[in-house]
């Protein structure tokens, strides 16, 4: 059977995964990346969901998935317990986010975080001429409706891993799944991160 | 055929059988049923457990009440758990009055029934019931382990206990230990025999139960495996045949006429004494009290895959007890799945239709 090809940021998140390692992914929706890393790359694979009906696909593809809120289930997992843990598009709807990166990293002996970057030129210019909250194609919904509650730029981000003393390993700006070579933050829709403890 | 093999069926294996809390059987008898055709190499078996009233005719109509099969939303043809693919278990459990070994079934060394002198069981001497039988059967391991509520700890104590034997665990709307309230409404339902004075003591004739007692118990439990939410949708303060109120102690409400007839319906089917042993083995379960109170030591030696489903409306094994268990189980390593699911229908919805369940299970056990 030939692996479905996956979304062009969980390429990205996916092409930073070591064969046959173990790795949890926080916010997993249906499983498309774990299965597509089980069946692709063996890696042994864990998730965890909040939607149940996802939680259940995930689980009718043969993957482990439990319903959960990374906000407050991560403090459960023992140390050191995956080597690779991701947080996929995800990181903007947590609570909080610092913790959530701290727990990331103290789960897995490395941690892989993508994450929609808010310094884009065409949010800057949305919110510049419009003078309205940035609706983006990635994120369609309005500032009142949506899940994601704390948006960052590339930049922020970086700045809050050197605040936590996070070692970056890898960086890399996405624009619509291929990788940006200059000005990450401004060109980049997407961020993806490569950090260790 | 093959007289191991098939519906209604009954063994007695002899030699004796050790409980754990001391006591000893001289010898065991286990009524079963099975479906499905075990394979050349042994490896489709799936037992599946039965809650504190449940049985084993799990897919087959009630000897008694000629009732269909009590799970065959999940069992049968084109279910999650086909007899086509997989040969599937079910024993009535130790303790039981469905034939298996229990306070109704007759004591070989004095020829008249056990009663009271019927030794305290566990759950884990259910599974060790059940190993037995699977010893019998030519079942070395198993490919999965499902139950719900009770069967749930059965199927979670097999794990434990057994680590080689079981390759794949469904615990539905279950727990790892009976609470404080769990052990309050099994007391208030072992009182209510007890103090019928037909119980006896325990001696009772078969064909005089202190069935007063037994339908009260029900009745208490019945409230238990339901919602607020679920009484009020399907009863709400309605009157039962009747436009007002008799002023008196009829039954003038349509959940008091509902309680009724399950009490009355259930001491048709089942043995007081035998509740009164099972409730008591689901109270002393506890699986973290071995490893004083720590879950995860409990979990450390275990070779399963995992599934845990829990339902909102769940107040008597709530969603709660299900995540204790799912971080004993991640903190032990294991692999786990979990999913709580909306349900308007309280502790019995593992029972009833619940499509998003049969396709968790159905995706487990073929993954």
């Amino acid at each position: 059977m030939t692996p479905v090809p996956l979304r062009p940021d969980l390429a990205a998140v996916a092409a930073a995964v070591p064969a046959g390692a173990r790795v949890l992914d926080i916010g997993c929706g249906d499983g498309q990346l774990l299965a597509w890393l089980r069946d692709t790359k063996g890696v042994e694979g864990r998730g965890i969901e909040l939607d149940p009906s996802d939680v259940a696909a995930a689980v009718g593809r043969g993957l482990a998935v439990v319903q959960g809120d990374a906000d407050t289930d991560l403090a459960d997992y023992p140390d050191a317990a995956f080597d690779v843990v991701i947080l996929s598009n995800t990181l903007q709807a947590m609570q909080r986010p610092a913790d959530v990166l701290a727990q990331l990293v103290r789960i897995g002996c490395s941690a892989i975080v993508s994450f929609p970057n808010f310094g884009h030129w065409r949010v800057r210019l949305g919110l510049a001429l419009s003078g309205r909250m940035p609706v983006t194609r990635s994120l369609p919904v309005s500032w009142h409706e949506t899940p994601n509650i704390h948006f960052c730029t590339i930049a922020d981000f970086e700045a809050l891993a050197v605040e936590m003393g996070l070692t970056v390993e890898r960086r890399a700006g996405l624009s619509s799944g291929r990788q940006v070579a200059i000005w990450p933050n401004l060109l980049a829709d997407t961020g993806v991160f490569v950090l260790r403890r | 055929m093959d007289e191991h093999f098939g519906l209604d069926r009954r063994v007695t294996l002899p030699g004796d059988f050790p409980l754990a809390g001391g006591g000893v059987l001289p010898e065991l008898t286990i009524a079963y049923e099975t479906y499905g055709k075990l394979n050349a190499n042994a490896t489709n078996a799936i037992l599946v457990c039965h809650a504190l009233t449940g049985d084993q005719y799990l897919a087959s109509a009630h000897p008694v009440t000629g009732k269909a099969g009590w799970w065959t939303r999940l069992v049968g043809p084109g279910k999650p758990v086909d007899p086509e693919h997989w040969f599937v278990i079910c024993a009535n459990v130790l303790g039981g009055c469905m034939g298996s070994a229990g306070p109704s079934s007759i004591d070989p060394r004095s020829g008249q029934p056990f009663a009271m002198n019927f030794p305290v069981i566990t759950i884990a001497d259910m599974v060790e019931a059940q190993a037995r039988l699977l010893d019998h059967l030519g079942v070395g391991t198993l490919a999965a382990v499902i139950g719900g509520s009770m069967g749930g700890m059965q199927a979670l104590t097999w794990a434990v206990n057994h680590p080689a034997r079981v390759k794949k665990v469904v615990a539905i709307a279950t727990a790892a230990r009976h609470s404080a309230q769990n052990i309050a409404f099994h007391e208030v339902g072992r009182q209510a025999i007890m103090a019928d004075p037909m119980w006896a003591g325990g001696a009772y004739p078969a064909d005089k139960p202190p069935a007063a007692g037994l339908a009260v118990a029900r009745m208490a439990a019945h409230i238990t495996y339901l919602s607020e939410e679920g009484l009020t949708e399907k009863f709400g303060r309605r009157l039962q045949d009747r436009d007002a109120v008799s002023f008196g102690f009829d039954a003038d409400f349509q959940v008091e006429s509902y309680l009724r007839h399950q009490g009355l319906s259930f001491v048709e089917r089942f043995d007081a004494n035998s509740y009164l042993y099972i409730t008591r083995a689901m109270d002393y379960f506890d699986l973290a009290q071995p490893h004083d109170g720590n879950l995860a030591r409990a979990f450390a030696g275990v070779q399963s895959r995992f599934c845990l489903v829990s339902f909102t409306s769940d107040w008597l094994y709530p969603t709660t007890e299900s995540r204790r268990i799912v971080r004993a189980l991640n903190a032990a390593g294991a692999p786990v799945s979990f999913v709580e699911l909306e349900s308007p229908f309280g502790h019995d919805a593992f029972l009833l239709d619940a499509p998003e369940m049969n396709r968790v299970v159905n995706g487990f056990l073929t993954a």
